[in-house]
Formats: structure tokens, sequence, C-alpha cells
């Protein structure tokens, strides 16, 4: 019992991450009708703004600390980051140890304007063109994307800290009743694992409760009729690749302190991310979170050692086949509607 | 002759003239000069021309012709690698038996892939060959360490029993005693140009390849492959069954893959999963658009131009560069130093994807077309025609689909 | 004893009843139309004919065989031919190609691996194909990609490509759907013109009255998803219940 809850807990975070992703693509599946591969570069590109975050908070300026001295007996020079400086040390230091979370900020604005400029700039023009098309170009535009961050920040993964208030891990079998660190779960993972369900509970009361997320929605379920009722839904579109590339960025964001970023972190995600859309049905949102979580707890499950050693190699291939069965059995996957992209 | 009308049999001695000279024609700088470096006359670069030009022309009878796009293709490629060293582990260093076997493995797998995989079309059939391919890359790495040696990769070592290898067989791949790393070099006047028995080898496969291709672009088959392509509705009420048509393009393109992956063990003896992992896949897409999907010689294109690319322009470093622009007064040189440096060297990737997404938006032809538009503004030019550009070229902004 | 006779149809989709009961029979060497009104089914009683569909009861019967559970190049396969409301055809190739395929798919069956032969090389196929095309008047159009001719020559091609296979039973589902009038009776005396010169069954669907007039044998008229009366195009004009049907209909 305790191992299975262990296992759920542990495929939370992965799960969380999948379905933020696979929330994207959907989105941006159901409403423009795009492949987009390049989604998994905006994952990649968010987790860098967490990294640009960082460097940025952490600017420092060389001072000389009288009280302290080198083992010449010089005078010590110190790194203070700036924002100490302004702000001072308490203060200063908790924005720089926040600064994850704080990449958000910086998060926001970059994602949403990658998204616009993308929509407007380049998948515009491929609404009419076949599917394969689309994949091929967003496909190059990842590889532009990766190519760059790595060009400005190397092809190593840069490890960036969870807040040290999150250091540490939350004994959760003791509140189930359990003997204490059997089920032991990091904080951060508990806080991305909130944050997922905070995004996208706000993406789906968005999509609910306005009225351009109705307009949305009404596209989404017929978008020639929507067009013919004379909405605007090119604008409303294009919003909704920024929101949609905004979704990805943060879940990149916070996923940081779980995996240090690295360029080409996006690709890995993508294709499982894909699986994950596919899983729960091309163009069902609840079909894509559902997915997502389900399959990140199955793969913690496959790998387990019990069933690992029932069934060899089975935690290296269980989402995808998952996947192939679901696709040969279901073509509409877990939830999809009739009809989307069917044949 | 061969079955080919006289210009489809022009243009194959064409094709079969280039290949055998291509040591020579890929050497156009003599040794020293400023410019060899562009030169990509050695042997283990046109051993790849030919290999992935073999993988490329596959991938282009399933891709081209039916438009089936499958992002799993480097699963044939690992699998014919694997096969061909296997072979020489058991048996010994002849080439043969184990390109043989490649061949024929990798049609089963790919029949049993393609089988499940056409099922379903679309971006779902993508996703399932790329979900089967992931699948074997992992497995390889994991559960399957006993045939794939895992992250070291399968080599031969001494103690493997090569029960064909006589005492003085050759102690690298070979072809009945031809050494595929043998080479003879020859040296005219600051020329040197190196003719390997690898890439002849490679090169005859290549022809071969090429050859098969082309018979089957210009047979009913190819032609009901291209039907498919355009309409799946009219197809299946002419009374044509298109599953078995797209499952033989399939097995013929996993073929070709696993010729390809068989040949690149056969030149080095070595094979490691990073060659099935999806990038692989992906790379195989590129140079089959690149060079122009559907078309003959475009994937062949494709292919020498990235390897090109891989090989010669990630060389280029700063210091070349500043070699180049040293004409220039100071400050300017170090400007465009700067301005190139993300393009090169190790930024070739960048380069690489900006040109895909390029061809993919203005020349979905890709190379192939291209060459064919300047040609005919050249010839237009010279018979003093009317000069204006080509008036229905794609892609003009696409209306939106919500209009 | 039609060749194709359909006995006791019905389908039902959820709660609407799309075909109830449906008896036709069509004869050999006539021209039987199926006209009715909006939604009165007459697209379903034509996926059920050629496998898209297939009915919850009865059955239909061709040329002595059951299509039912058939797939519809299997169907194609047993002698039926299919006109689409919008032509369907081969864009990308060119125009000979696209009559090239049906002669393979006639010789050759559904499948055949013929990967090494090469399509100038089957003299007689590509000689019937022109002879088709030129039956039509398209072979000066021979070497045009498909996708650029007109609307009318699409229609023709596509007619072409389905004559080309001599089929039993050609089914034409509102053959001059959407045309301007011009293009209508360039078709209609194409179909004339194919009645007149070869022994051929056809099928057809319609709207437009007056192209069921002028070429039908046979008239079925539909109504909600049911034969009101079956006649001789003479007796169909004047008939009380048609009136109703489509008057009925207008508001």
């Amino acid at each position: 019992m305790d191992a299975i809850i262990l296992q759920i807990l542990n495929g939370l975070d992965k799960g969380s991450a999948y379905a933020l992703i696979a929330l994207g693509l959907t989105l941006i599946f159901g409403t423009l009708g795009v492949v987009n591969f390049a989604h998994g570069a905006l994952f990649m590109i968010g987790a860098f703004c967490a990294v640009t975050m960082q460097r940025l908070l952490s600017l420092s300026y060389e001072e000389i600390d009288p009280t302290r001295t080198d083992f010449l007996g010089n005078p010590l020079k110190v790194e203070v980051p700036y924002v100490e400086h302004w702000f001072g040390p308490d203060l200063g230091g908790a924005i720089v140890d926040w600064s994850v979370p704080l990449g958000i900020l910086l998060a926001i604005p970059v994602m949403i304007g990658l998204g616009f400029a993308m929509e407007r700039g380049l998948i515009k023009h491929f609404y009419k063109r076949p599917h394969a098309d689309q994949i091929l170009v967003t496909f190059g535009l990842a590889i532009v994307l990766q190519e760059i961050i790595k060009y400005f920040f190397g092809a190593n993964p840069i490890q960036t800290g969870a807040p040290s208030a999150f250091s540490g891990s939350f004994d959760f079998g003791t509140l189930l009743g359990f003997d204490p660190n059997v089920i032991i779960y990091p904080y951060w993972r508990m806080v991305y694992f909130l944050f997922s369900l905070v995004i996208i509970g706000g993406v789906f009361a968005f999509l609910q409760f306005t009225t351009f997320g109705m307009v949305v929605r009404a596209g989404m379920a017929d978008r020639e009729t929507v067009g013919l009722l004379g909405i605007d839904i090119d604008r409303r579109f294009t919003l909704m690749f920024g929101l949609a590339a905004a979704v990805a960025g943060l879940a990149g964001v916070m996923y940081t302190p779980i995996l240090a970023p690295n360029y080409h972190m996006g690709m890995d995600f993508l294709v499982l991310s894909f699986v994950v859309v596919v899983v729960g049905g091309m163009g069902s949102l609840p079909g894509a979170v559902l997915a997502g979580f389900l399959l990140g707890i199955l793969q913690s499950f496959a790998s387990m050692n019990e069933v690992k050693s029932l069934i060899p190699g089975i935690d290296q291939v269980i989402i995808y086949l998952v996947a192939i069965v679901i696709l040969l059995t279901r073509p509409r996957g877990l939830m999809g509607r009739k009809g989307v992209m069917e044949d | 002759m061969f079955g080919l009308s006289a210009r489809d049999t022009r243009f194959l001695l064409i094709v079969i003239a280039l290949t055998l000279l291509t040591p020579i024609l890929l050497q156009p700088f003599p040794e020293g000069s400023s410019l060899a470096q562009f030169n990509a006359g050695y042997p283990d670069l046109m051993q790849k021309f030919a290999i992935f030009g073999i993988f490329a022309i596959g991938f282009n009878i399933l891709f081209g012709l039916t438009g089936y796009l499958s992002f799993g293709h480097a699963a044939f490629l690992g699998v014919g690698s694997y096969t061909v060293v296997w072979m020489y582990k058991l048996l010994g260093y002849n080439v043969l038996p184990g390109l043989l076997l490649s061949v024929v493995i990798s049609a089963a797998f790919a029949l049993l892939i393609g089988f499940i995989s056409l099922r379903r079309s679309g971006i779902y059939f993508s996703i399932l060959t790329l979900a089967f391919a992931q699948m074997s890359y992992n497995l390889a790495y994991s559960v399957l360490t006993p045939i794939t040696n895992g992250e070291t990769g399968l080599q031969v070592y001494a103690s493997d029993p090569q029960i064909l290898a006589g005492s003085g067989a050759p102690t690298s791949p070979h072809l009945f005693g031809l050494v595929m790393r043998n080479s003879a070099q020859v040296d005219l006047g600051g020329w040197v140009f190196t003719f390997n028995v690898g890439y002849y080898f490679c090169a005859v496969m290549a022809i071969l390849a090429f050859y098969i291709s082309l018979r089957i672009f210009r047979s009913p088959f190819g032609m009901m492959l291209r039907a498919i392509k355009t309409n799946q509705t009219r197809m299946n009420y002419t009374g044509l069954n298109s599953r078995p048509y797209t499952l033989a393009a399939f097995v013929i393109s996993g073929m070709y893959a696993g010729l390809a992956g068989g040949l690149l063990a056969a030149m080095d003896p070595l094979a490691g999963a990073e060659r099935m992992q999806w990038t692989a896949s992906g790379e195989v897409v590129l140079m089959t658009i690149l060079g122009g999907a559907g078309t003959l010689m475009g994937p062949v294109l494709g292919a020498g131009f990235i390897k090109y690319f891989e090989n010669i322009f990630s060389k280029i470093n700063d210091g070349i560069l500043h070699g180049w622009f040293a004409f220039l007064p100071d400050g300017l040189e170090d400007f465009i130093v700067a301005c190139f440096h993300p393009f090169v060297g190790k930024g070739w990737h960048l380069t690489l994807g900006i040109l895909f997404m390029l061809v993919v938006i203005f020349l979905p032809g890709g190379l192939v077309e291209g060459m064919q538009r300047i040609w005919r503004l050249v010839r237009r030019r010279k018979s003093g025609g009317p000069k204006r550009k080509d008036p229905e070229h794609r892609p003009t902004a696409a209306p939106h689909m919500a209009e | 004893m039609g060749i194709l006779e359909v006995k006791g149809v019905n389908k039902r989709f959820g709660g609407l009843q799309a075909l109830g009961d449906v008896n036709l029979s069509v004869a050999e060497n006539t021209v039987h139309a199926i006209i009715g009104p909006n939604g009165a089914g007459k697209s379903t009683l034509l996926n059920c004919l050629v496998g898209k569909l297939i009915p919850d009861t009865g059955s239909v019967m061709f040329d002595g065989q059951s299509v039912l559970g058939r797939k519809p190049h299997e169907i194609n396969q047993l002698g039926i031919s299919r006109v689409f409301q919008t032509p369907e055809i081969f864009g990308d190739l060119t125009v000979l190609e696209n009559v090239l395929i049906p002669c393979f798919a006639k010789r050759d069956g559904a499948f055949r691996m013929h990967a090494f032969e090469t399509v100038a090389h089957e003299r007689d196929i590509v000689a019937r194909a022109e002879q088709m095309l030129d039956d039509v008047n398209m072979l000066d159009k021979a070497g045009m990609q498909a996708s650029s001719l007109s609307r009318g020559d699409k229609r023709r091609l596509e007619m072409a490509m389905c004559l080309v296979q001599e089929p039993k039973l050609l089914l034409l589902d509102e053959p001059t759907a959407g045309m301007a009038r011009a293009d209508t009776n360039n078709t209609i005396d194409l179909l004339k013109d194919i009645k007149a010169t070869r022994n051929i069954t056809m099928a057809i669907i319609e709207h437009d009255m007056h192209v069921v007039f002028s070429l039908a044998d046979r008239i079925t008229v539909l109504a909600q998803g049911t034969p009101l009366v079956e006649d001789v195009p003479e007796k169909i004009k004047g008939h009380p219940k048609v009136q109703e049907a489509y008057l009925g209909q207008a508001h």
C-alpha cells in the first residue's frame, strides 16, 4: 500500500509537466488545427527564463570585506549581488533564493511575446498547408530555438535550485498513519504539482467563464461556423497561441529544480507529450490533462523493482506501449471527440 | 537500356558517372591551399554521402511517394548495423552475409511495425512510428544489452567465434579479401585523390539503390503510391486496396534503411543504440525534405548537403573566419566575424535549422525545385523571353482557415 | 430480377430513422434515378450501396452477391463504380495517369506488386486509357496536371475513370450539384451520350429534376427514408404524392 502511494506521488510531478505541455499542444491543435513540434522548445525556453532570472538576480559586484582576510592576510574580496546591496542582505538574499519562482515574472511576458511572434510570423502561413508541412516547419523552428539557447547557455545542464524553504522532503506517510520515512516526498515536487493544478484550473476557468473562452471553445468545436458569425477568430487564436506558449513556459520555469535545464530537454519532453496528447485524444483538453497524469503515474509504477523483475524493460517502453494500444483500439484516444483528425 | 526510357537511361548514366568520379570531383582545391578545407574527397565522408544517400532514397519511396511521414526510420538503421556486427562476431569480417541478413531482418521488422502503424494515417502514423522507434532505442539501451551491448556499443572482440574466418583473413571488414579501409592515393601536382575500397563498395550499392528507386518511380506501383498521396478516397473507390501498397512501400524503405545501417557497420565495425534515436530519424526527414521529397535526386542531394555541412561547415572556426576577412579594416573584420560566429563551427545546426525552415516555407520542392527554377530562369534569359518570375509559386500568405 | 436488389434496408442514426424499409430494384441496362427532397435519405442509401455504411437490417445484392460488409474497393471490384458530388480525382497526377490507374485496377485487382515494370511499357493499357480520353474529348489534355482542369473537365475526367473500368453499375451522386447551367447541360449531354453508346446500368441520385427527366428510364421517389413511388418519368411528373413530398418540404 505504502509503495503504491509512493509511486503515485512520484508520478505526479512528471505527470504534471506532461499534462501542462499536452494542454498547450491541445489548445493549439484544437483552435488552430496546427501540430506544433516546437512546443517542447517553448517548455525549454521557459526553463531558461528561470536560469536567466537567476543569473540576473545574482549579478554581483566585488566588494572588500574588511572583517575577513584571505590566506595571504590581504583583505578578502567578496562578490555581492546587487539585489543584496539594494535591499539589504536579508530581503536581497531571499530574492536571490527565490529566483526560480520569480522567473515566472520574466517568463510570462517572454513566452506570450514569443507565442505571438511565432503565430503571426510563421504558424499563420501554415493553416492551410498539410499537417506534414506544419510538423516539418515547427520541427525546424524547434531546432533553431534550441540551438539559439545552446549558443547562449552552452550544452551542459545548469543546476537551478528551489528556494531553500522547499529544499527538504515532506514525510507524507505519517499523515496517513504509516511509519515515518516510508513515504517521503520532496516539497518542491509537491509545489510543482499544486502549481500545475492551479494553472490547469486557471486555463479551464478562463475557457469556461469568459466570453473570450466561450468563443474559443466554440471555435474548437466548429471553426467554420464561428468564423461565419463574423467573430474575429483570428485575433483570439493568436492570443490562444500566446496563452499556450505561456503555459508551456511556466511548466518549464517551475520544473528547473526537478531537472537541471539543458538545451535539448524540450525535445525529450515533446515526444512524450505528443504521446500524451494522442492517448488523451487529439483536441480534448480534459483528455490531455488526464492522460498526462495517468501516464506519469504509470511510468513511475513501471519503474518499481517488483514490476521490472516481472517484465524486464517495461519502465522504458510503457508509455509508448500504451500509446500504441490506445491508437489501435481507440483511435480517438481516451476522451477525443469523433471526427478530429480521424481517418 | 536497363528497361528505362532513353531519358532515364541518360539520367542514370550521369548519376553513375558522378558517383564513380566523386573522389575527384569533391577534391577541387589543391592540398595546402586555403580552400583545401572545403575538399570533401576523403573516404570517411564520401562513404557517408553514399550511405545516407541510400537511407534517404529509401525514405523518399515512403514519404515522397505516399506522403506517410515516418519519424521512426532510424530503428531500421540500427537493426541493420547490429545485424552486420553480429555477423562479424559469429562468422567473420566478410561483409556480405551481414548485409544480406541486415536487409532481410529489417524487412521483417518493417513488416511488423508497418503492419501496425499503417492502420492509422496522418499525424497518428507519425506518432506510432515514433513510438516504435523510441521503444527500440530504449530497449536497446536497457534489457536488450546482451544483444546490443548497451552504451558501449556492439563491437568485435578477439574471443568471438568468427567461424568462417580463416587464419589469413583480414581483421577488418572486407568483401572476399577486398579490405574496406584500404585506399589508393594518387598525387597529381598538388591534388591528392583518395580512392577507397569502402567508398566504391558503398557507391555500387548506392547506384543499385538509385536504379531500383528509379524503376519503382516509373512503375505502375510507383504511380499507385503517388495516387495514394493525392486521393485515398478515389483510390479505394477505384477498386484498389491502399493498405498493401503503403505496406510494401514501408517495407521497401525499411530495407533501404537496413542496408544503410549495415553499410555503416561495414565501414566501421561498430553499432550503437544512438543510431536508433529519433533525432536520427529526424535527420533523414531533413535530408529528404531539404533535397526535395518525391523527386529522384532530391534525397541524395539533401543527404550529401547535410553530411557536407556536418563535416566541413562545422570545422570553420573564428580563426578561419578572421583569415577570410583579414582584408577588411580591423573593427569591421571583428564585427563580421562576430556576425558569422553563431552560424558556423559548433553552431552549424542553427544554420541547418534556419535553412530547413526556409526550404519548407518557400521551396516545398526542396533544392531540386530551387535548381529547376534557376535553370528555367537562365533558359528564359537566354531565349530572350519574358523575364517575369514564376507567378504561381507558393506560398502566398494563406487565408485564415476560419474566414 | 434486377442487377441491384435492395430489400428491406433500415438504417438508424441514434433516434433518427434515416432509411425505413427501402426496397429497390435496378434493372440491367437502364438508367434509374433516385430523387427526393433534402434529407430524404438519398446519400445514406448510396453510402449503403458502396460499403461506406452498413445497414442495420436488410440486404443489398449486386449481381447475385451481397455487398454488405465489403469494403469500398471490394465493391468496386464487383463492378460498381461511383461518381462523387464533387469530382474525386488524383489531383497531383496527370490526366492520362488518372485514367491509367482504373485500367490497372481492372486488370490486376486490388493489389499487385508491379514495382519493376514501366508504365510506358504497358502498351495495351496506355492505348486503352488514351482511347477512353479520346471518347470524352480530353485526349489533348492528357499531359496536364489533373488539379489544373476546370470543374466541368474534372467531372468529365472522373466519368472517364469510371467508364474505363466498364462497370456493371455506375452510381452517380448528384453529378451536376453546384454546377453552372452550361456545365450541367454538358454533363447531361455526356451522360446521354454514354447511355446511347454503351450498354450500361446507371443509378443516379439527383436533386435537379431537369437532369432526371431527361435521362432516367425509371424513377424512385424517396421521402423521409422511405420509397414513395416508383415509375417511369412520365407518370412521376404529375403524381400527387410526389408533389406533396416536394411541396410539403418547401415551407
